[in-house]
């Protein structure tokens, strides 16, 4: 029913932008000089009856549950029930007339059905009815105030300003709405532990939590010990730090090969198949670390004398470099073509050769953009999951030995949320703490990285 | 004293030919003018002198080039040697992204003509010197050198170019991006930098060309039209294209 009312509002649409520009050529047959392209005239006329429509449709669904369950539960409100129950009702009630009620029908309940169906066909048609004569009655007040000296070009532009306005600020918005969210569990979650056990305790055992009896009442002391977030920081540097010892130096010296010494012949194949790399799912990765490079490892370690966990940080860390290597490369790549061609001719005609003009003089000109592109990298790395889920283990073990298992806040995420979870436990509660943290973390190295990049543009540009 | 000897230079982008058969005698230490217009080969045949035209894939030139009696084009010639000897300056100001001190270092740095720290100043100082930069920058050697104005990035750009002491100077339309002061002061330059060393200077001004240069060579559509001394250039000319260009009657 909706789908027709908006596909019908549509045409209507289209019908007055229509009717708009006809009525500009008219005008405009008249040899008057029009104060705007005819089309505008129309889309002048298109605005007029998206609107409306727009506004009622919002209004409407806003306000039209909440009307209709107060007038349902009217009839019932002096009759002595609870909130609860009369919520409850209508809850019930409102899954009978959609066809989803599977508990026992009492009249009450088949009652109230019944007076929801009506009210909302009521709803439904005055919708229509309200929606159309609105539509109709402002693109014909429109129609008639348009002529040869009315402003249509500017409202448009208006109008298309405040459309992508709203674009970017619904964006924003739910950013914004996301951390919130973060936020309020994270400030619950801190109140039952300490929040200096969390950021200094080198203990990380969840799975402590798992035991708790959910009836029973909460016990801040049963969890001392349990969340302490420094071994999975620990690991998530970790292993950050070993996919971006592998990911920065072969993503940055393929990087200026592409860009400075391939052929345009072998630039032309390379950089689609080093793209390839970063179109391979994440879960690809986790599995090539998880059932080849890890055993690998653990037989090359094994044949050298070392111990070698099956899942360690630098099976893991060192695939996700490999996962890392194509943005760093084709970024690089991208941002040292995009040096001026007059510096290079500046320094080759100084004498000097390829590798001191990349050395002294291109590379310090692309430098923000690499340092950009690098930083991007390691907020992968920070950010990703998956290789390291499957890869490196889920035991927050607190080591700086890479052939050791470590894991990471991602990593741990998951472990809290797979599975039943509870709201309101301190265990579902720790992955928003943990998130929040993941997010300060990655925000913190944007603005450091936003800095350094605009400094280094202040200086030379 | 001839300086440079081109001989029968053609010059190829891919299997577009762009020079046809150039030969001229460069005087050493004189300013020689190429004029033209646009198009007409003659900032590709200054690129010839320096070998600038290796850096594009598809240009190939065929010919001699004789510098000091020494064809350039030979297989044993060392491009980095070569280019140590034959500066260029470009049409645009080029300063890299570094400060005034390395801008000027650079050359000296790379070529390892400096000892000392001590030794490496003086070089710079000499270089913006005879670029008449010194007084305006003294004071902020250590700034990027993209902070100045055009025609201080252009002034600067020489001093890059001659703190390699290069025997010869290119300059391919060096004040084609400036004001009429910043023209006038490089102009001077240019009268001034002869002393030490050959400069060839492509130019679309005629009037910068009979200003500055003892000799010119009229290029048209990749060829070498006539050449010969400014002052005849422009008062008598022998060819018929020659006379009309000066004269303004096209280009």
């Amino acid at each position: 029913m909706n789908l027709i009312l908006f596909t019908f509002i549509v045409l209507l649409g289209f019908t007055s932008y229509y009717f708009g520009r006809k009525k500009a050529y008219t005008i405009q047959s008249t040899k008057k000089r029009l104060t705007a392209l005819p089309q505008f005239y129309g889309y002048y006329l298109a605005i007029w009856c998206a609107i409306p429509a727009f506004i009622i449709f919002s209004l409407w669904a806003i306000f039209e549950p909440t009307i209709v369950k107060l007038l349902i539960l009217s009839d019932y409100s002096n009759q002595g029930y609870l909130d609860d129950e009369l919520n409850l009702l209508y809850e019930k009630s409102k899954a009978l007339s959609r066809g989803q009620f599977t508990g026992e029908i009492t009249p009450l309940i088949e009652a109230s059905a019944e007076k929801y169906l009506s009210l909302r066909s009521i709803a439904q048609s005055s919708k229509v009815v309200i929606v159309l004569s609105a539509i109709i009655a402002s693109v014909a007040y429109a129609y008639k105030r348009i002529s040869s000296n009315s402003r249509t070009r500017e409202p448009v532009e208006k109008f298309l300003n405040a459309v992508l306005f709203t674009a970017s600020l619904a964006a924003i918005l739910t950013t914004v709405g996301i951390v919130f969210s973060l936020i309020f569990q994270t400030i619950d979650f801190f109140k039952v532990i300490p929040l200096f056990d969390f950021v200094f305790g080198t203990h990380w055992y969840p799975a402590k939590a798992f035991v708790r009896d959910s009836s029973e009442a909460l016990d801040p002391t049963m969890y001392s010990d349990t969340f302490g977030a420094v071994p999975i920081f620990a690991g998530t540097f970790f292993i950050a730090f070993i996919a971006m010892c592998v990911a920065i130096p072969i993503g940055l010296m393929s990087g200026i090969y592409l860009a400075e010494y391939a052929s345009t012949k072998v630039r032309q194949y390379a950089k689609p198949l080093i793209e390839i790399l970063a179109g391979i799912p994440t879960v690809v990765y986790g599995f090539f670390a998880a059932l080849t490079v890890g055993p690998f490892l653990k037989e090359l370690g094994t044949s050298m004398g070392l111990e070698v966990s099956a899942e360690s940080a630098l099976a893991a860390g060192g695939v996700m470099g490999i996962m890392i290597i194509p943005f760093i490369s084709s970024l690089s790549d991208d941002v040292i073509t995009s040096v001026p061609q007059s510096l290079r001719d500046g320094s080759y005609a100084m004498g000097a050769t390829k590798s001191e003009t990349i050395k002294r003089v291109i590379f310090p000109a692309a430098l923000p953009g690499i340092v950009g592109s690098i930083l991007l990298g390691v907020s992968r790395a920070i950010g990703e999951t998956m290789i390291v889920v499957m890869a490196s283990g889920l035991a927050a073990n607190l080591t700086l030995n890479p052939l050791e298992s470590t894991s990471t806040i991602t990593a741990q995420i998951v472990v809290i949320l797979i599975g039943d979870q509870a709201f309101g436990d301190p265990k579902t509660q720790a992955a928003f703490a943990l998130g929040m943290s993941l997010f300060l973390v990655t925000l913190c190295l944007n603005i450091v990285a936003l800095r350094v990049v605009k400094k280094y543009r202040e200086k030379y540009e | 004293m001839i300086k440079i000897k081109a001989k029968d230079v053609d010059v190829f982008y891919g299997k577009k030919q762009a020079l046809f058969n150039i030969s001229l005698d460069i005087e050493e230490n004189q300013v020689t003018a190429l004029i033209g217009p646009s198009g007409c080969g003659k900032s590709t045949f200054l690129r010839c002198l320096n070998r600038m035209n290796d850096v594009i894939d598809i240009c190939s030139v065929k010919g001699e080039i004789l510098i000091n009696d020494f064809n350039i084009n030979d297989k044993s010639c060392d491009v980095v040697r070569l280019r140590e000897k034959i500066g260029m300056v470009f049409q645009k100001p080029n300063p890299f992204p570094k400060t005034l001190y390395e801008n000027v270092s650079y050359g000296p740095t790379i070529h390892g003509m400096a000892q000392s720290k001590q030794e490496m100043d003086e070089i710079v100082e000499n270089s913006l010197k005879k670029a008449a930069l010194w007084e305006e920058v003294k004071d902020r050697l250590h700034e990027p050198g993209t902070g100045l104005s055009g025609g201080q990035q252009q002034r600067l750009c020489i001093a890059r170019a001659i703190s390699v002491r290069p025997e010869v100077i290119l300059m391919d339309e060096p004040c084609s991006a400036l004001d009429p002061i910043a023209t006038a002061q490089i102009e001077e330059l240019i009268d001034e930098l002869k002393k030490e060393h050959t400069i060839i200077i492509v130019t679309h001004s005629m009037a910068q060309a009979a200003r500055v240069s003892q000799n010119t060579g009229f290029f048209h559509l990749g060829q070498l039209i006539e050449h010969g001394s400014t002052d005849k250039i422009f008062k008598n000319p022998d060819n018929k294209k020659t006379q009309d260009y000066i004269t303004g009657r096209f280009g």
